[in-house]
Order: structure tokens, then sequence, then C-alpha cells
């Protein structure tokens, strides 16, 4: 259950960053370059604060950019799972419920897609997207582009499961019933099969948003993803990893622990849950 | 068996057909390739001979089978970034994703079978409890923290290792090899346990959870009644049958760590395809993604066709069911 | 310990150990002892084995018949130390050939396992590994008793095969078990049962798998092979047409005790305990042609589970002859010239 804890803390820290990080790191205007580089806890050059994590090369709170960073982790994180979610499920049932040729497409797409990891999809997705937009636009589109390519790569699982549920469901009464008076059968079929999918898409929520929050994280580390004026956690790792032989370790340490933790406790919220919602399962 | 073969050659050739569909998307409509290649002061009529000579105004169906042709003969096109061909390039970067993708794939296979078999043999020792718990942590840390890290304590720390690229080469078999070096080998520890070790985990436990479903069987308890030893059972049978099904867990890990690959070059500023690509993609050479994706995509169908036909091989049940046509 | 058979005054401790009418041969072969096996768990003990005490002899083959449940196969798995944890052995004693071994170390039963006592179970397609070929199987188990190499092991496979009526034993060597029918696979479990050249067999529900027409070829190949070897065998089953055609004598197990035992034919006919009458139904018939094949039909209510064992006699729920002392006592076993029963219709009791 430190689990729980861990991650609703982080949640809550991301939710009110604004109001507890003790400085805005991205207004240039607060920033002094002279406390650049300081070592956590120890009085700046400049000012003669102390920042409890330190500060970076310019002069930037770590302690405030781990809590910004986090923000747009968790915010991405959760926007992708959530799209994923959506047109996973909305595939599915269309899938399931169509059946025929129209089931067939979905399903080979599917097939096709799951036959490579999904940061490769996600990797592939942005490059195209990234091509397509603009140069002046691409990092303020940035966040919309990983939410886009993220999701476009988890969509899979999603489907897959709701399919199934759809394929059995819509044999039903009902459905023929919903069919004969005229209405549309899909949204009857909808809202039966929701209760009986929340649990499995709960699940495979859980898992995907932990895989969403790392590839997230990956992509922004290898530079294709949250740039440096509004960076994420891995961001912040790939800054920090440029300044491990100069010594100020501290711009790796934090944000790497932030980001463990926040995998970590996601990963082992998942797993509760699946056990809490499967008691059938060890 | 062979029409298992062919069916599933089918299949495959239906996935590659789709990749090389979206390759030659890329390649043709992202972008501008026109605008790549020409120079400011190209005159219009220079442009119309230009699209003419690269066949731009062909229907698309003639333009893919092109493509694919180009593609079989090793032509992918020419770099937007320098203009040199694609093939070179891929070509003078392969051998280094190779020899990383082979060390981290037996690193991560040997490691993972031993480690798996070891904690479900003793499944209530406290080592092997730790070790499954930090399976745990490995499962959710992320490929390039790990790199990181890794780099954080043996090479700034301690100084032990290299902490980027790829050492000097020798010449192994024709091609340039870190094997063959000493300051080679210590670049490829790093890498090789950072590509590795999310691969390992999930082959620790996927060997773990099946020798633990095969140790509950009843062939494994009539052993045990036949007086047999333990290192019989385990090894004999027990493995034997645990490995079967990790069998095709392994062929496709080859795939995963192809695709990871990606993470650790840059990481560790390794020189291979997958550096290479994500230079790409940061800058939008879309020849260059293009062709990784085909050739990525190429590996992928036949590894999957190899690992099935592997499984046929090993597991005389399907054989027959197989050869009586089913 | 089993000594000679005297007869006994009736009311000695209960769950003495019964030993067969002697024979030239003098001490029996295997002879279970007040054996006790429980089962700890989150709502008490279990005993699913309750003072079991039987013996068998050289070449004669016991049967252990009850429903399911009675503790029968808990009792074979005890016998050679397989049972499940947390179960274990609690009291009583395991005695082969005047070796005690139920408190052997892991490393001895290994020994005994396969060497000195064979095993046959229910299911043979699941008890043959599906990836190694039945020589394979065959030999290694020779291999782990006899000191012989691999060729002789190899040989002996091939014999063994032979011994159980395997047609083409030659070719099918190298054969894998999913190419054998059931009845085949069955064969090859007691060639694999008695490839260590074992004194015992325990043969647990060995044909309740397969078809009714192999049923009776599988028990006349056990039955033909353990008397030429001199092999003792215990049958577990449920059937109680397999325990009149194929065994010396019966022990008929109910809530973990043994109720009655004695020669097969006796039993049958005139059995002493009601619960062993109410399996064979009411009427007394000795003829070959009776249709033995329904067992367990006639007496109402159901064994008791585990956790609640009725106190005094277990059976006295669905007794018709039960009296008044059999809900507050548990009967004493009595032995009768060449058996024995545990219950008070059969005791003087003051």
């Amino acid at each position: 259950m430190v689990a729980a804890v861990v991650f609703f803390g982080l949640v809550l820290a991301a939710l009110f960053a604004p109001l507890i990080a003790p400085h805005t790191p991205f207004d240039p205007a607060t920033l002094n370059l002279m406390d650049g580089f300081t070592a956590p806890m120890d009085p700046a050059l400049g000012s003669g604060s102390v920042y409890w994590m330190g500060t970076d090369d310019q002069g930037r709170d770590v302690f405030s950019t781990i809590l910004y960073g986090l923000r747009l982790s968790l915010l991405i994180g959760l926007a992708a799972v959530l799209f994923a979610a959506v047109l996973g499920v909305t595939l599915g049932l269309i899938a399931g419920y169509a059946g025929g040729w129209v089931d067939a497409l979905i399903m080979r797409i599917a097939d096709i897609q799951l036959t490579f990891p999904s940061i490769l999809v996600a990797l592939l997705i942005f490059g195209v997207a990234r091509g397509l937009t603009p140069p002046e636009l691409r990092d303020q589109m940035a966040v919309w582009v990983l939410i886009l390519s993220i999701g476009l790569s988890e969509w899979v699982q999603f489907a897959r499961t709701v399919r199934s549920s759809a394929l059995v469901e819509s044999k039903k009464d009902y459905v023929q019933a919903a069919r004969l008076i005229g209405r549309r059968p899909i949204a009857i079929l909808f809202r039966h099969l929701l209760p009986n999918v929340l649990g499995p898409v709960l699940v495979i929520g859980t898992i995907y948003l932990a895989l969403a929050i790392i590839t997230e994280a990956t992509l922004s580390f290898l530079g294709v993803g949250a740039p440096p004026t509004s960076p994420s956690l891995g961001t912040l790792i790939s800054i920090g990893q440029d300044y491990l032989f100069s010594g100020e370790w501290w711009i790796l340490l934090f944000p790497s622990l932030t980001l463990l933790a926040l995998a970590l406790s996601v990963n082992l919220l998942g797993d509760w849950l699946r056990d809490v919602l499967n008691p059938k399962l060890r | 068996m062979f029409a298992y073969v062919v069916r599933r050659a089918f299949q495959g050739a239906l996935v590659l057909f789709v990749v090389a569909f979206v390759a030659f998307s890329m390649f043709r409509f992202v972008g501008d390739p026109l605008e790549a290649m020409m120079s400011r002061e190209a005159t219009e009529l220079d442009r119309v001979a230009a699209r003419e000579r690269l066949g731009l105004d062909d229907p698309v169906p003639v333009q893919f089978v092109r493509f694919v042709g180009n593609a079989v003969r090793g032509d992918f096109g020419t770099s937007y970034r320098n203009g040199v061909p694609v093939a070179d390039m891929i070509a003078q970067r392969l051998p280094a994703t190779l020899e990383l993708a082979l060390v981290s794939a037996i690193f991560a296979t040997v490691l993972g079978i031993a480690l798996g078999v070891y904690t479900a043999i003793r499944r209530d020792g406290w080592l092997a409890n730790f070790i499954m718990s930090a399976s745990l942590i490995g499962v959710s840390l992320p490929t390039f923290l790990i790199g990181v890290l890794l780099i954080w304590i043996f090479a700034v720390e301690l100084g032990w290792l290299p902490s980027f690229g790829r050492g000097e080469t020798g010449n192994l078999l024709g091609w340039d090899s870190s094997l063959v070096t000493v300051s080679g080998l210590k670049s490829l520890v790093l890498p090789a346990i950072t590509l590795g070790l999310y691969q390992m985990t999930l082959v620790m436990r996927l060997v773990r959870a099946e020798m633990l479903e095969v140790l509950r069987t009843d062939y494994i308890r009539f052993a045990r009644a036949r007086g047999l030893s333990n290192r019989a059972i385990n090894f004999g049978h027990a493995l034997k049958n645990t490995l079967v099904p990790v069998i095709t867990i392994i062929g496709l890990q080859v795939g995963q760590i192809t695709a990871f690959a990606i993470i650790t070059e840059t990481v560790f500023q390794w020189p291979g395809v997958g550096l290479l690509f994500i230079n790409a993609v940061q800058f939008v050479d879309i020849p260059v993604m293009a062709a990784y994706l085909l050739l990525v995509g190429a590996l992928f169908v036949v590894i999957n066709l190899v690992v099935d036909v592997l499984y046929a091989v090993v597991d005389p049940r399907l054989r027959v069911e197989r050869a009586t046509g089913h | 310990m089993a000594g000679d058979a005297d007869s006994h005054a009736a009311g000695r401790a209960p769950g003495r150990a019964v030993s067969a009418r002697a024979t030239d041969d003098g001490e029996p072969l295997l002879s279970v002892s007040d054996l006790v096996v429980e089962i700890p768990t989150r709502h008490g003990t279990l005993r699913p084995v309750d003072r079991v005490s039987f013996t068998i002899r050289a070449g004669e083959i016991l049967g252990v018949v009850g429903e399911s449940g009675a503790g029968k196969s808990i009792t074979g798995a005890a016998i050679i130390g397989l049972l499940d944890r947390p179960a274990h052995i609690a009291g009583g004693s395991v005695t082969l050939s005047g070796l005690r071994i139920d408190q052997l170390s892991e490393r001895e039963l290994r020994r005994v396992r396969g060497g000195r006592i064979g095993t046959v179970f229910q299911d043979p397609s699941t008890s043959l590994n599906p990836l190694k070929t039945i020589g394979d199987q065959l030999a290694e188990t020779a291999l782990a008793h006899l000191p012989i190499t691999r060729h002789q092991a190899r040989e002996r496979a091939l014999q063994s095969l032979v011994d159980v009526g395997i047609p083409a034993a030659a070719e099918r060597l190298d054969a894998w078990p999913h190419q054998f029918s059931g009845g085949m696979r069955q064969r090859v479990v007691i060639a694999l049962a008695l490839i260590g050249e074992p004194e015992l067999v325990i043969a647990d529900e060995p044909t309740t798998a397969l078809d009714v027409s192999v049923q009776a070829q599988v028990l006349t190949l056990l039955r033909r092979l353990c008397t030429e070897r001199g092999v003792g065998v215990m049958l577990v089953t449920h059937d109680m047409g397999v325990i009149a055609e194929t065994t010396d004598r019966v022990a008929v197990l109910y809530a973990g005790r043994v109720a009655e035992i004695g020669p097969t034919q006796r039993v049958l006919t005139d059995a002493a305990h009601p619960y062993t009458r109410g399996l064979m139904g009411s009427t007394p018939d000795t003829s070959p042609s009776r249709d033995i094949g329904d067992r367990l039909v006639q007496i109402p209510g159901a064994m008791p589970g585990l956790a609640n064992i009725p106190t005094g006699c277990a059976f006295h729920p669905r007794c018709p002859s039960a009296m008044s002392i059999c809900e507050q006592r548990e009967p004493h076993t009595t032995e009768l010239s060449d058996s024995a029963v545990r219950c008070w219709l059969h005791e003087d009791y003051p």
C-alpha cells in the first residue's frame, strides 16, 4: 500500500506544482545565472538562497523543475492512455459488433501493429507527425504529438478485450430486439457491455499507464519528446546525463529517483488492482 | 508441417507488404522529396525534369512497385540530411548494432534461464525472493535510466568502464568488431547489460512461471514416484518441458532488442543503426526512417517465421498434428 | 510390528495391526500399522488417514476400496512419502520387508521409490512426459535403481515393453507417448513401475481412465506379472468389479479408517461390516454371472467430509444397524480368523 500512498502523493504534488514549487523555473526573469550549479542545500553563489535539490546550469531550482516535469509526465501519460482506451474500446466495439470484413480488417491491423514494440510504433508516428508539422510549431505541438503517438501505439489490447466481449454480447437477444425496434443497437450494446468490460479495461489501463509514462520519458530523453523549454522528467534526465562528468550529480539523481518512484508505484498499483479485480488469479 | 510453414510464410508476407506500404507512404508523401533535394536556385524547368526523372508523377501503385524493387536491390534513396545513399549509411553502422544486440541477447537469455530455473527450484529461499523483488524494479526501470545510472556508477564514479562510444574495433571475419579488442570489449559491457536487462527480467519471470507449472504436473509426480534424482527431474525432465514455450519468447525478444537498441545506442552514443534512426527522427530525414522501418519490419517477420518453425520442430506433438494436415 | 497371526480376543486396543493368516513365508512384505496422516488447515487439523492398518504378502494383491475421499490414494502416497505439503505422516509406521520406510531421509526414500515400490497412477495420458521417448523414460528408471550400463538399460527397456505386451516393441522403443493409445500407455506405465524390480506395486485406480474394453486386459496383465514375480500389489480403486476380478484380499476404507479387511471372496459374499454390505447391495450372490457393475449406490446419505467426521463410528449416521454405543465410541478392531472388522456389532462389549 506504500505504492498507493507514493503514487497519490506524486499525483498531488504534480497537481499542485505551481503552488508548491518554491520557484518558477521557467520564467527567465526569476532566474539568476550565478545560482547555477549549486549543490543541494548549499547556499547559492548569486542570491544566497538554499535550493533543496540544487540548481541546474541556468540557475533553475531542480526541485521545481521536477515538480513541473512530473506534472507534464503524468499529464501526457494519462492523456495518452485515455486516448488509447477510447480509441481501443471504440474499435473493439465496432469490430465485435459488425463482424465480417470490418472485424477482420481491424484485427489484422491490430496483429500487424502488435508485432512491433510499442516504442517503435510511437517513434514512428512521432516522426511522421513531426514531418507533417511546420518547424516553427514543433516545440509547441510536442505534447499533442506525444499524446497522439503514444496513444496510437497502445490501443490494441483495449480493442481486443472489448471485441471478445462484444462478440459474445452482440449475439444476445436484446441486441436483435433493439435492431428490430429500430433503435441503434450499438448504443445499447455499449451500455450493457460497459459493466462487464470495465474491470479488464481498468487493469489494462494501469499496465498501459506505466508503459505510457515510461515511453514518454524515453521519447523525451531521446530528444524527440518534451523539449527543454518545457521539460518532462525524461528531458530532465537527459540534461542530467550531460552534467554527470562535471560532477553535478544532483541534476541527474533527483529526476531519476522521481521517475523510478512514479513507474514503480504505478506498476505496484496495477498489480494490486489486478489481484483485487480478479480473485481467480493468484 | 509443410502446409503450416507455408501458411505462416504467407501471413508474414502480408505483414511485410503492409510495412512496405507504410514505409513507401512516408517516403513519398511526408514532406516534399523534391524540396529536400533541389537547391534553391532550381528553376521550374529543373523541377519538372526532376519530377520526371524520379517518376513522381507516375501512378501511385507504379511508384510503390518501384520503391519495393529498389529496396530489394538495396537502394533506399538518399538521405535528406547529408545526401549520402541511405543504404551505405545503414551498411556502415549495421555491424555495431548487430554485435550489441547479439551480445545482450545471449546475456539476457542465458542469465534469464539460469535465474528462472533457480528461483523456481528454490522458490522459498531468501535469495530467490530477493531476486524476484529486484526483478519487479527491473521491469519498472526504463531502459535509458538503467543506462544512465550504470554510466554514473561505473564510468563516472568508479571509472572502470568507458561511458560512450565503441572503443577500438578490430577485424573479425571481415568486419569491424568490438569483440577483438580490449577497449572494444570494455565498451560493450555497459550497453549490453543495459539493453539486455529488461529482456533478462522477462525471460527469468517466464521461465520461473513455466517451470513451477511443469513441476506440478502428473508426469513429474510420476517421475518422483519412480525414484529419479532431483537432478534428473529438474534438468532431465522439467527443464525440457519448460523451455518449449520459452523458445517463442526468446525469438520475439530479438525483435524487442532491436527496438530498444535505439535507446541504448543513444545513451551510450553507440554508432549503430538505432542512433542513426533517432537522428533521422530529430531531423525529419524521411528516407532513413523509411529504410529503417522496412528493414526492421523484414527482420521481425523473418524472426517470427523462424520461431514458428522452430516451435513445430521442437514439440513432437505439433509435428504429428501438422503432418496429418490438421 | 506385525507378528504371526493368532486369534486374538476381542477388545484389543483399537487399530492393532491385523496380520494375514501365516503362510510358509512368515513376515508379510508390507506392513502398515496405525498409519495417521494429518493436514493442518486454517479450520483445524484434518485426518484423511486415521489409524489405518493392513499387511500385504509377497505375490498377494490387496484391494483397497472406498468412495472418493475415503483416504485410499493418500494412504498410497504416504507409503512412498509423496504427500503434498502440508499433509504429513503424524503417526503409525510403514514397514517394507522388515525395514521401516516412513522415517527415511529423502535420499533413501528415492531408492525405495521405483526400486522397491513401484507405482501406477490413474491417468496414463498425463503420467508420461510428452517430450521424452518411452525408451528414455524406461531406461532412466532402470538406471536409477539397477547397477547396469546404459546399453543394458536400453535392453531392459525393450524387454519390459515385450513383457507388458506391446506389439513391435523394438520399433516402439523410440516412440513418443502421444503415439500410443490409452491402454498401451497404461501398459507402458506398468512397465515403468516394474522395471526397477520392486517388491511391491501401488496401483492407484489403474483402470479408471481407460475404456471398459481395455480395463480387463490391463488388470489381467498386472495380476499376471505380479504373481509371476512374487510382487505384492496394493490396488486402490472405487470399483467393486475390479476388486472382485483381481484381488486376493480387500480392505474397505471409510472416512479414513479401515472398516473391514479380509479375503475378497468372503468379504464379497458375507460382509461383516454394514458399510461393506451396503456396498455389495443387500443380496449375497456368489454366482459368476452376477453383475457387480453397480457399486456404492444403495446407501443413503454420503460419506462425511474430512471436517465433519461424526463422533464414535464414522458410519453410524448412515448405518441401518446403528446402536447407541456407535455414536459414542469408536469401535475396536475385532479380528475374526483371517480378517478384521471395526464394528460394534461384532464386538462383545460390556
